[in-house]
């Protein structure tokens, strides 16, 4: 059954391996360098080159690795593109905040690297073992970034917290997999399917440890009834952390629980359909109605973050259906590509308008915004009608795909529930630019060249992909799983 | 095949049935004579000094949360070392590379002064 190792298989994850090895140079290297902008400028040229070689290994597309342990698909080759990138936004975004807020510590650019190294093993993962072996990989350096405002205590909570959690969380998994290894007699994903075509699958045990599986994956990208850790995580981490973690860990856990449920489980669809359109629903309207209070802007993303798993999930509630699966793992792509785009902007503005010790973080604070600073009032508006799902934004194209798909499959009530969320929504992210246009203030920012370069430009990618999204519409649905 | 379980269920059964009665007879029925000795925390030993609930130097944390990565190390070893043979060449290269992973974390540690007890 097992095979040796071939220069293949190393091939199928190589800008994962790079990467890894490229932030274990980095640390070396940190321990030396004073200037820690050298260390920020390494590694974005190992994340450069990492999309490089993604470039150059999507020649093998097709192929799977290390005995059918990793796969390297069009799947893959779009969630680790969107990885990359991201990483570069986060560093890039980190760059001048860090040093404001006192914390430039060389430590933060390798624990990116790390995190993203196992993000992307995450959207490669074929077997449940590397699944959870990945997700230990993206989370052990995301709790140690989320307390990266060391010694600040809100910063150390946030990061205990999500630890915590996490590691329960990661508990959930792991007995998933034990329960779906008990069902089927192996924990890959092909086997899965060959066991449950076979009939000589169990399943009931299946479905229950689908559900266990779920709720570990649920619980890293914030889907009610497991979000309990989103707001205190993403308010406590600093800003930069948080723009990171709410962009790519969310990619990299929809990437795995699409991969997972669309391929090994797909048999259950009938079973779990009713689990998955209660967690949609639930998360879509917990996140928006308990985002209308807040009052912090990093606590109000974290909320709005809550509802955008729930919309993304309940394109994705119908995977089972064969004539909607293709559609609706698109449309999951887009909307998490057109979510990337959008957050890393709003949080760029939150970046901008924070001042040491946790000021310039109330919405109230935002009031006269757009007199003092028109332009990133206008970048602003922008991000929040694209978070709302109004036109000319990205956010309108992604609701458009999402809701296409859940249409498409029937589940109308789960598409109204949708749609009424979204209006809810409207009222806290009209908020903010109420504040921004229709009262007196004097906010200030700092003008940090990159920050105010990614704002500028994800508020422009915001409205101009809005107009043509049809390229990056063909380029998700071209993302095809593949098993072999 | 559930009857196989049926020795488990039994053994489970009575094991709990008679430490409940035992602790519950006891309660019940036996006396209860207080003195110093007997809520001393320990009836033969030293006689603890200072609270409980004391302060530790974090140090020692650090010191034993090195100490455990390095012994997990040894873990990995013994069982590349058992089938060292079948493995081969590969194996080696790989054992290689798992050590420098630890070496980048040793050189990091003692660069930033980990080792160090001051």
């Amino acid at each position: 059954m097992t095979t040796p190792v071939k220069l293949l298989d190393f091939i199928t994850i190589l800008p994962v391996i790079f990467l890894a090895a490229w932030a274990c140079l980095l640390l070396l290297v940190d321990l030396w360098v004073k200037h820690k902008r050298v260390t920020a400028y390494l590694a974005a040229l190992g994340l450069a080159i990492g999309l490089g070689l993604l470039w150059y290994q999507a020649a093998w597309i097709g192929n799977a690795g290390f005995n059918h342990m990793v796969v390297l698909d069009g799947f893959s080759v779009f969630v680790n593109a969107l990885l990359l990138l991201s990483g570069l936004l986060g560093i890039a975004l980190a760059y001048g905040y860090l040093r404001r807020m006192g914390i430039e510590r060389g430590e933060f650019y390798p624990l990116v690297l790390f995190s993203l190294s196992g993000m992307m093993l995450m959207a490669q993962a074929a077997d449940l073992i590397v699944v959870f072996l990945s997700l230990e990989f993206l989370s052990i350096p995301l709790y140690v970034l989320t307390a990266f405002a060391y010694p600040k205590a809100a910063s150390e909570e946030a990061g205990l917290k999500y630890f915590l959690l996490g590691a329960f969380a990661g508990g959930f998994v792991v007995y998933g997999i034990a329960l779906v290894y008990g069902a089927a007699a192996t924990t890959a994903l092909d086997g899965i399917i060959a066991a449950v075509a076979e009939g000589r699958a169990n399943l009931s045990l299946l479905v229950s440890g689908a559900a266990l599986i779920l709720v570990g994956l649920g619980f890293k990208v914030a889907i009610v009834p497991f979000h309990m850790w989103t707001p205190d995580a993403y308010q406590g981490a600093p800003s930069a952390v948080t723009a990171f973690m709410s962009s790519a860990a969310k990619l990299a856990g929809f990437a795995a629980l699409v991969r997972i449920f669309a391929l090994a489980f797909s048999s259950l669809s009938d079973d779990l359909i009713p689990i998955l359109w209660g967690l949609s629903a639930l998360t879509m309207l917990v996140g928006n109605l308990l985002a209308i209070p807040q009052t912090n802007i990093k606590r109000m993303l974290a909320y709005s973050s809550i509802a955008h798993a729930g919309y993304i999930l309940m394109a994705f509630t119908a995977f089972g259906n064969p004539g909607v699966a293709e559609v609706s793992i698109a449309a999951v792509l887009f909307y998490l590509a057109a979510y990337t785009v959008t957050n890393y902007g709003a949080w760029g503005v939150v970046i901008l308008l924070e001042r040491a010790g946790d000021l310039g973080l109330e919405i109230g604070g935002y009031a006269g915004l757009g007199r003092k600073y028109p332009a990133l009032a206008a970048c602003m508006t922008i991000f929040m009608l694209s978070l709302i799902g109004l036109p000319p934004t990205l956010g309108l194209v992604g609701k458009f795909y999402l809701f296409r798909a859940v249409i498409a499959a029937d589940l109308i009530p789960l598409a109204v529930i949708g749609v009424l969320t979204s209006l809810i929504s409207a009222w806290y992210y009209l908020r903010v630019v109420v504040n921004m246009y229709m009262r007196t203030g004097d906010p200030e920012i700092s003008p940090e060249p990159w920050a105010l370069t990614i704002t500028g430009l994800m508020a422009i990618l915001t409205v101009l992909v809005s107009l043509l999204p049809g390229w990056l519409f063909f380029l998700a649905s071209q993302a095809r799983l593949n098993l072999f | 095949m559930l009857f196989d379980y049926m020795a488990i269920a039994v053994f489970v059964f009575f094991s709990t049935a008679i430490a409940v009665t035992a602790i519950l007879l006891g309660g019940l029925f036996g006396p209860r004579r207080k003195s110093e000795v007997k809520s001393e925390p320990y009836e033969s030993g030293m006689i603890p000094i200072g609270p409980g609930t004391r302060r530790m130097p974090v140090r020692f944390y650090l010191v034993a949360v090195l100490f455990i990565l390095f012994d997990i190390e040894v873990v990995f070893f013994l069982p590349w070392a058992v089938s060292f043979r079948k493995l081969g060449l590969f194996g080696l290269i790989e054992m290689f590379i798992f050590i420098g992973i630890l070496l980048v974390g040793y050189f990091y540690a003692w660069k930033k002064g980990a080792l160090e007890w001051e």
